[in-house]
């Protein structure tokens, strides 16, 4: 393992009926402390490569080595707590291990939301929210932080302050993060290192890399412009060579109906 | 003190509420609504078998129950909607228990007793097996608490944390089997749910954590069975229908109090 957190190796997922694998040879591997983030569109198997990592979902091949004793913390993709449920983030963050009171402020306060124990989970904005399920996240000291879409529903400041504050907890806390994200420019600027995923591993590295790369920029279209312009000043290329790039078939486009 | 038919009612209801105050504040939060009725229904085949091969209802109902739950669990594992696989199944085991009743004469003469209970009947007997069950019911829930609250929070995050959605699953939709076996002679088959639910449903709007739901739905219950009962022997209505009645007036109460 040579000191990696996680390592997959020729990683296939195939769902119960599908014809085509969700993922297809997945490489990869986290690093103590870096921050990668998954990009893909829609169906590109994001959600699934994050769940395989963690050893939920059955692989139709390869292998997840995950270092023995690994802390993970969780944040899946919309979390939605029925309203039925009286829940108030302090009990919240007592599920399903209870911790002590000081635990629980000691989290909401790192991740930006002190004295929020007595609200009622339902009545929190979705900004709010997020930094209840990240804070509940932290409470068993993860080595790794595994984040699924953790910015949906916010606004573009809620979304910057969140990436911020996950370069902060990366930083004093040195644990690795995973995240899948839509917010290309955002993301990308938060990011060590970017794999972009549509079925397979499209490209990866860091996120000037992968922003000039022929295949991001054939998956995410008009959208990559933006990223690319952030880091225009590194490379040397032409817009009108986009649309005629030669990639990989199946970069592409394609819809799991 | 137990040779008092009032008496034994009285804590008939009681040894109910301890089982449907947390488990109905489970049906709530998982929308389960459904499925209680449903293995209600299904409950009278399981009387009209007890009845058929001579044994102690409670078995006969409880079984049908448990092999209801275990059956609507493995169909729904297999892509079926749980909707569809629910009332198929419940409403064959209706049907086909009606028409079991309906060739066994004992059976026939007290059917209502069933549909609608009959709690100011309620034997010593009767005593053993409601407390037996409430007992267990109350024992799993507060075992695995933790789980289940999680579970039913999001099964996600359940599921990051080492635990089985699935397990949780069968675990409630068993216990709410025992309880509809136990359920059965005091409100019948028809309100079964309405025990689960409506104290549960009413608790919620005063209720700050999943365990203060847990707990007043109990108190709700126990003080409707008292209500009810004290409102068969003074008005002379049926006490089944009354007990839910009168949850349902503490249902309307805190809504309109507590209305956030």
């Amino acid at each position: 393992m040579s000191g990696a957190l996680i390592r997959a190796s020729d990683l296939s997922v195939r769902h119960a009926g599908a014809d085509q694998p969700v993922l297809s040879h997945i490489d990869l591997r986290i690093d103590p402390a870096e921050i990668v983030t998954v990009v893909g569109p829609n169906g590109s198997g994001k959600s699934t490569l994050v769940r395989a990592l963690l050893g939920q979902v059955k692989l139709a091949s390869g292998r997840v080595e995950r270092l023995a004793g690994l802390r993970i913390g969780y944040v899946p993709q919309r979390v939605h707590i029925e309203r039925a449920m009286p829940m108030t983030v302090r009990r919240f963050l007592s599920l399903p291990l209870r911790v002590s009171d000081a635990q629980a402020a000691a989290v909401l306060e790192r991740t930006g939301v002190p004295g929020l124990e007595g609200r009622q989970i339902a009545a929190l904005s979705g900004g709010q929210f997020q930094r209840v399920l990240l804070a509940r996240a932290l409470l068993n000291h993860p080595q790794l932080l595994v984040l699924d879409e953790p910015t949906q529903g916010l606004d573009q400041p809620g979304i910057i302050a969140f990436y911020k504050l996950i370069e902060e907890v990366r930083a004093e806390t040195g644990a690795a993060v995973l995240m899948v994200s839509h917010d290309l420019l955002v993301v990308m600027r938060a990011s060590d290192r970017v794999i972009c995923l549509n079925g397979h591993i499209c490209c990866e590295g860091t996120p000037q890399v992968v922003s000039a790369a022929p295949a991001y920029r054939a998956l995410f279209g008009a959208e990559s412009q933006g990223t690319l312009a952030l880091y225009r000043h590194h490379h040397d290329h032409d817009h009108d060579h986009v649309a005629d790039h030669v990639h990989g078939p199946d970069c592409a486009h394609h819809h799991h109906a | 003190m137990l040779d008092d038919f009032m008496t034994r009612a009285l804590l008939a209801g009681l040894g109910l509420v301890l089982a449907t105050g947390p488990l109905g504040s489970f049906v709530v939060w998982r929308r389960m609504a459904y499925f209680g009725d449903s293995t209600s229904h299904a409950a009278i085949l399981g009387v009209a078998l007890s009845f058929a091969f001579a044994m102690p209802f409670y078995l006969g109902t409880g079984l049908v129950a448990v092999a209801m739950a275990l059956a609507v669990a493995w169909l729904t594992g297999r892509g079926q909607g749980m909707d569809t696989v629910l009332g198929v199944i419940a409403h064959s085991a209706l049907a086909v228990g009606l028409l079991a009743a309906s060739f066994i004469p004992a059976l026939r003469v007290n059917l209502d007793a069933f549909l609608f209970g009959d709690i100011l009947a309620v034997s010593k007997g009767d005593l053993g097996w409601i407390w037996g069950g409430a007992v267990v019911v109350l024992g799993v829930l507060i075992w695995r608490w933790q789980r289940l609250v999680t579970a039913s929070v999001n099964e996600e995050l359940a599921l990051a944390s080492g635990i089985d959605p699935g397990v949780e699953r069968l675990i409630l939709s068993l216990t709410v089997a025992i309880t509809v076996a136990i359920a059965i002679r005091i409100v019948g088959a028809l309100l079964i749910s309405a025990m689960l639910i409506v104290p549960a449903a009413a608790a919620r709007a005063i209720a700050k954590t999943p365990e203060q739901m847990a707990g007043s739905a109990t108190l709700i219950g126990a003080l409707s069975v008292m209500g009810g009962l004290w409102a068969s022997l003074r008005l002379d209505t049926p006490a089944g229908p009354s007990i839910v009645a009168i949850s349902a007036v503490f249902y309307v109460v805190f809504l309109t109090l507590y209305r956030k």
